[in-house]
């Protein structure tokens, strides 16, 4: 699976356990019992990139954001 | 002057009464700073090797050069004394007595980072110490940069690098930042790059200015070299504060020997977001922060706190973490909810153990769901702490599991203080499930 520079990182002052990038990435996404996201370490591959530019895109906080990270 | 000799390097300035060294002391003690500052003063830091004491041991040479470079915006410099761990003492100890030479490094900051303001970040009790000081470095023209005075909230995260600069900033105060994806030293006291460093580094750096980088590694070992301040709480009658060279057996630091460890149930090291360590594995580990944290502990900001035995170690565990829960700022989900849940399992640990359903075995994942998943590193030095407690004094949990909570009140020993509860205007409420 080839995979990219970016991932995901979450704002968790910003974040209210919304839970839409969850449903919008459940690859790389899990919620803990309190809702909050569990994102899954390491840079997203290929075939997810537009999930996740969907996932941080659609978050109503905007806390979710795809940054390009040095592997 | 001559370079001097030995130890103790900064306590050897303290004139003994508890007063503050006058400019004319300071001068006489360790002779008149530089004249002038430049950038490569920084590589004369990377040679020192000199490492941040504020708690995160991070090199300082590397952390002045990542202050971003603006030709439109002077960075400030910020020197840390809030000191929001309630066991340490040492940063006050320099600032009100020693403010001078924390003063001095500073403004060496701004010198070689070309700032030309520099804020103090100290609790209220040390403002009148470093504003008559200040006064005084400005009578005699010192400095050519504006030192100011801002009070730290005795809060236990008003230390944390963006809490202070919220402070500073009258915003959010003595709240952390999330800094994921921009630190302080791009945007920090208004929205200018800052430097906040700890006094006690602040104070090495006036030295090694002196002295040079050389003579501050001729103490300590080649990876971990200087003198460190520590706190050390249960090991006289009263804590004291000693200066000892990196690299060094913490039992040969404190002076005791190997069977003495036979009255000590645990050592906490790095205070409460450090980790225990049982009694000989402490005494005999060489105290650097990388050999701290081989054995899942930190030296923090230099705590030390040995557990005699005859206290109850859970309850002790217990209420620090009680602490560390109201002191959380109450701003993300995971840490709101997470601390609230570990506390709640660990005062049942310490004083009712029967309503522990399942014993001690939810704690790890709890821990789990804690770390790394804050704006700061609150939770992650939260279950630092309670790991560590669960292995170090594994055979009393187990005692309180078959036997029952430990009967008889005896004098709590770990300090903590009185108004532990999150300040009101807190944005997040746990739910504890």
């Amino acid at each position: 699976m080839k995979r990219t520079a970016l991932t995901l990182i979450v704002d968790p002052i910003a974040c209210d356990g919304h839970g839409v990038c969850a449903e919008l990435l459940p690859e790389r996404i899990r919620l803990d019992r309190w809702g909050f996201p569990i994102i899954e370490a390491g840079g997203i591959p290929v075939k997810l990139v537009d999930h996740a530019r969907r996932a941080a895109e659609s978050c109503p906080r905007l806390a979710l954001s795809l940054v390009e990270r040095p592997l | 002057m001559a370079a001097p000799e030995g130890i103790p390097r900064l306590l050897a300035g303290l004139n003994g009464d508890g007063r503050a060294l006058s400019l004319d002391e300071h001068v006489n003690q360790w002779g008149p700073p530089p004249a002038s500052m430049s950038a490569s003063f920084i590589d004369e830091l990377d040679r020192s090797g000199l490492r941040g004491h504020g708690g995160a041991w991070f090199p300082v040479g590397a952390k002045w050069r990542s202050v971003r470079r603006s030709i439109t915006k002077r960075p400030i410099i910020v020197a840390n004394g809030a000191e929001g761990e309630p066991a340490s003492g040492k940063d006050r100890l320099l600032v009100h007595q020693l403010p001078h030479l924390v003063l001095d490094g500073a403004v060496m900051a701004a010198g070689a980072l070309g700032a030309s303001r520099v804020i103090v970040h100290v609790p209220g009790s040390a403002i009148p110490t470093v504003e008559r000081s200040i006064e005084e470095r400005r009578r005699f023209g010192v400095d050519s940069v504006d030192i100011e005075v801002v009070e730290a909230p005795d809060r236990f995260l008003a230390g944390q690098e963006s809490a202070a600069v919220n402070t500073i900033n009258n915003r959010n105060s003595a709240r952390p930042s999330f800094t994921g994806l921009t630190t302080v030293r791009d945007s920090g006291v208004g929205g200018r790059p800052t430097l906040v460093q700890n006094v006690e580094s602040l104070a090495h750096v006036a030295l090694i200015a002196r002295f040079g980088a050389d003579w501050f590694r001729r103490e300590g070992t080649p990876e971990s070299p200087g003198t460190a301040l520590l706190t050390v709480t249960g090991r006289w009658a009263e804590p004291q504060i000693i200066e000892i060279p990196l690299g060094i057996p913490l039992g040969h630091a404190l002076g005791l020997r190997q069977e003495d460890a036979r009255g000590i149930q645990g050592v906490l090291l790095g205070g409460y977001g450090g980790g225990w360590l049982t009694a000989a594995a402490a005494l005999n580990m060489p105290l650097t922060e990388d050999a701290a944290r081989q054995y899942g502990s930190s030296i923090g900001a230099g705590v030390v706190a040995l557990l005699p035995s005859g206290i109850c170690p859970l309850s002790e565990v217990s209420r620090v973490v009680t602490y560390l829960e109201g002191q959380g700022a109450g701003q993300c989900g995971p840490c709101v909810n997470g601390l609230a849940g570990l506390d709640l399992v660990m005062e049942k640990l310490a004083f009712r153990p029967s309503s522990l359903h399942g014993g001690v075995s939810t704690i790890p994942g709890l821990c789990d769901l804690v770390e790394g998943r804050g704006a700061c590193r609150h939770p992650d030095g939260v279950a630092r702490f309670i790991r560590s407690a669960l292995r170090v004094f594994a055979d009393h949990v187990e005692l309180h599991l078959s036997r029952g909570a430990c009967r008889g009140d005896t004098a709590p020993m770990l300090p903590v203080p009185t108004c532990p509860q999150r300040s009101q205007s807190s944005p997040l409420r746990p739910v504890v499930r």
